[in-house]
């Protein structure tokens, strides 16, 4: 008999589902996104992901390396916050000095990875979500290169929701936003791509629908209601606000990711809620014209609470 | 109709198409047996019997004067070898009579029984000499299952085909071929309980068992003139982990949730398994004590996967090397189901009465893979049967925070192992929660 038979505790089966699984359905959710910022952007935002992404794996190899850990950077999730990061960078402007343009997603990757992640216990225990942290990190520091957006097509180089702070019109059709011909984050032009990758995560059980459609939801009735007791209702308005900005990749990406989001389906829906409140009012009554990341990671700190008041009943336990 | 079922769970491969095709093969005891002294929840029995005593197929070799105990019953017929202790299937020594078969099988007087004419105190004990215990792997003593306090309204006798362990077939099989016992062990039970309804709770994976029972149950229905034959049903359960767990058995066919530390009873229910029935109905209608067990022999490394019919003390090698079980590409040994059943690190021990299976199973079955940090995916909370919130316990277990693990109702975990097995990070979550439940539950005993 075989002396290297195991002997361990049941069960002795497992599903073939494993975190780099995961994470390579999340990468490949990012492709449409991915490919129309690059599309529409050029050479520079390939760079810019390319940096982010290639750097935010070096540090977290670095890092485990330091501290004699296990590497982990296969299981990809360092990849992930890289990509997602890069994804929500404005692509590099011609006119700009070409350090400042390698030397910003280095500095997100390395405060998302090591600052945000990796001193907080790495994988599973980061308090927010890293990229988006970077992001904010970065518009406090960087302010002029983070909300400078390349032209798209020639047309204004404004976002759609900066043209609507300013209380300026908008150029393109609700339509053009959706589809994504127009200027913001590298990743974030497109609606329509990034749908198609959010699909398939839910597909993928690898999210649920009630974030993002919790959050969507949400951040549309607000501006409805808004548009309602602000001069009549204004359905375009409700468009811009749901496909001009970063709503769509926060609210199936970012808001959705497992470390920072509740376990359970009722607090998953009061913090999906939570953030698109707090995004409409930063919105459009706050003084940045784009509220996502802010609201997101202010409601990741509030998870925690949201887990200890909504434990579920236990089967067998009273009603 | 739609197929009933319970809230959450999982699906895990079925890989019973290796055994369930394959019909009942009786294969007889080589050279001695072991009846081993306690193959049941409760007081182990002591030997009734010295070394050198001649034993017959169905005596009594084994009894306990404790209550929560059952017999053990010789075999084979042939000479007392040796009372020693031995490995027992679950890890640990204990006693074992070794009886040296004479391959003659001469037996007992072994006399049926009629039950409808009897009283229901003398049910119990036949049931009880005739050594029944749960077969579905507990081994709960059936007697006292069968008598739960006066004051329990029993609605519902439940009889668990859903068999929902992958690579398990036994009971499959026994519905096939023994359709028509399962519904006369099912009026015994009844005619305990009159007003209760006997539903046989059954998994649509196995459209071919529903359709025998229901046939079966029709037959018997139009023959019998007994007012319990109109009292029974079979159900149609989803395929799904746990379907066959007693708690979500009862919450399917029901819907009654039994309350958390409280019995199938306080919910008025009694759940029995497909072959615990046929074993009531031998005991009655042939006089015969439990002496059988039907096992299924799976997994990639079994060349001759089956379901085989042995006696109780065949020892598992004789089994494996009879079905051509190939150890050295085994990875793991397993006794009973791969979710819940036993990794065994030695064959030569012998087949007791809850030994439902023998698995050999190769690494590309098991998916085990290498423990990583958890990624609070979830996956674990939406398989878990009893809505808890199996990572936190998880963390909870390993930070010794026994206090926030029973707040958290750790306490009410069943360890079926759903959330172990879904884990993308391999946690071993299960493995952790079952040794504080162990830890905090003797703790109470002092």
């Amino acid at each position: 008999m075989s002396e290297l038979t195991i002997v361990s505790s049941s069960p002795h089966v497992r599903s073939n589902d494993t975190t780099s699984h995961i994470m390579r359905d999340v990468i490949i959710a990012l492709i449409p996104a991915t490919l129309v910022g690059f599309y529409v952007f050029g050479v520079a935002a390939i760079f810019t992901v390319l940096i982010s992404t290639v750097s935010a794996v070096f540090f977290e190899y670095l890092y485990q390396k330091l501290m004699h850990e296990p590497v982990r950077i296969n299981d990809g999730s360092a990849a992930v916050t890289g990509l997602l990061l890069g994804l929500n960078l404005p692509a590099a402007l011609p006119n700009m000095p070409y350090m400042l343009a390698i030397v910003v997603p280095i500095i997100g990757s390395l405060f998302a990875i090591i600052v945000v992640k990796q001193l907080f216990g790495g994988i599973g225990n980061n308090f927010m979500n890293p990229a988006l942290a970077a992001r904010a990190f970065l518009i406090i520091s960087f302010a002029e290169h983070m909300t400078t957006w390349p032209e798209v097509d020639t047309v204004a180089s404004a976002t759609i929701l900066g043209s609507l702070k300013e209380g300026g019109v908008v150029d393109q059709s609700v339509f053009e936003a959706f589809i994504g011909t127009v200027s913001g984050s590298i990743g974030e032009v497109s609606a329509l791509a990034i749908l198609i990758g959010g699909l398939y995560l839910i597909a993928r059980k690898v999210i649920s629908y009630r974030i993002p459609v919790f959050y969507i939801g949400t951040v549309g009735i607000f501006v409805l209601l808004y548009s309602i007791f602000n001069g009549g209702l204004d359905l375009s308005l409700v468009g811009y606000h749901l496909f001009g900005g970063g709503l769509m990749l926060g609210a199936f990406f970012m808001a959705t990711d497992y470390t920072t989001s509740p376990m359970t389906s009722i607090g998953q829906i009061i913090f999906a809620v939570g953030c698109g409140i707090i995004t409409a009012l930063i919105r459009l009554f706050g003084a940045y014209p784009e509220g996502v990341s802010f609201a997101i990671i202010i409601m990741n700190l509030a998870v925690p609470l949201i887990d200890r008041y909504t434990i579920p009943r236990a089967f067998g336990e009273e009603k | 109709m739609s197929s009933l079922t319970f809230k959450k769970g999982i699906h895990p491969k079925h890989a019973k198409n290796f055994t369930k095709d394959k019909a009942i093969e009786y294969v007889l005891p080589e050279g001695d047996v072991t009846i081993m002294l306690q193959q049941h929840i409760g007081a182990p029995c002591s030997a009734l019997v010295k070394v050198g005593d001649e034993v017959l197929v169905g005596q009594k070799i084994g009894d306990s004067e404790s209550f929560v105990s059952a017999p053990v019953h010789s075999t084979v017929s042939g000479k007392v070898k040796k009372i020693m202790d031995v490995l027992h299937p679950n890890g640990s020594k204990s006693s074992g009579i070794i009886i040296e078969n004479d391959g003659l099988y001469n037996e007992v007087d072994m006399t049926p029984k009629d039950p409808y004419t009897m009283s229901k105190d003398d049910i119990l004990a036949t049931i009880r000499e005739a050594g029944i215990v749960g077969m579905g792997g507990a081994g709960f003593p059936t007697f006292i299952k069968l008598n739960p306090p006066k004051d329990k309204v029993i609605d519902y006798i439940i009889v668990n085909g859903a068999e929902c362990e992958p690579y398990l077939t036994s009971d499959h099989r026994v519905m096939l071929e023994e359709a028509d016992r399962v519904i006369m062990g099912l009026s015994v039970i009844l005619t305990l309980y009159p007003e209760a309804k006997g539903i046989i709770g059954i998994e649509d994976n196995k459209p071919d068992a529903i359709e025998a029972m229901k046939n079966a149950l029709a037959a018997f229905q139009k023959e019998s003139n007994l007012e319990i034959a109109k009292n029974m049903e079979v159900a149609t359960l989803a395929t799904k982990y746990p379907q066959g767990a007693e708690k979500q058995l009862i919450y399917s066919v029901t819907k009654r949730e039994v309350p958390a530390g409280k019995l199938p009873a306080d919910a008025g229910c009694i759940v029995q398994n497909i072959d615990t029935v046929v074993a009531i109905h031998r005991a009655f209608f042939r006089g015969r004590p439990l002496m059988r067990r039907i096992v299924t022999l799976s997994g990639e490394n079994v060349k001759n996967p089956g379901n085989y019919k042995v006696k109780i003390g065949t020892s598992y090698r004789q089994l494996i090397e009879y079905a051509g079980g190939d150890l050295e590409n085994t990875k793991k040994i397993i006794s009973g189901g791969p979710m819940m059943g036993i990794a065994i690190f030695d064959i030569d021990i012998p087949i007791i009465k809850t030994s439902s299976s023998i698995l050999l199973l190769s690494d590309q079955e098991m998916h085990s893979g290498e423990e990583s940090p958890c990624i609070r995916c979830g996956k674990c909370v939406d398989a878990c049967p009893m809505n808890l919130l199996p990572l936190d316990l998880d963390r909870f277990a390993r930070n010794n925070a026994n206090e926030a693990f029973e707040t958290y109702k750790g306490m009410n975990c069943i360890e079926c192992g759903s959330c172990s097995f879904v884990c993308p990070s391999k946690r071993h979550i299960v493995q952790s929660i079952r040794t504080t439940r162990r830890t905090i539950m003797a703790e109470r005993r002092k």
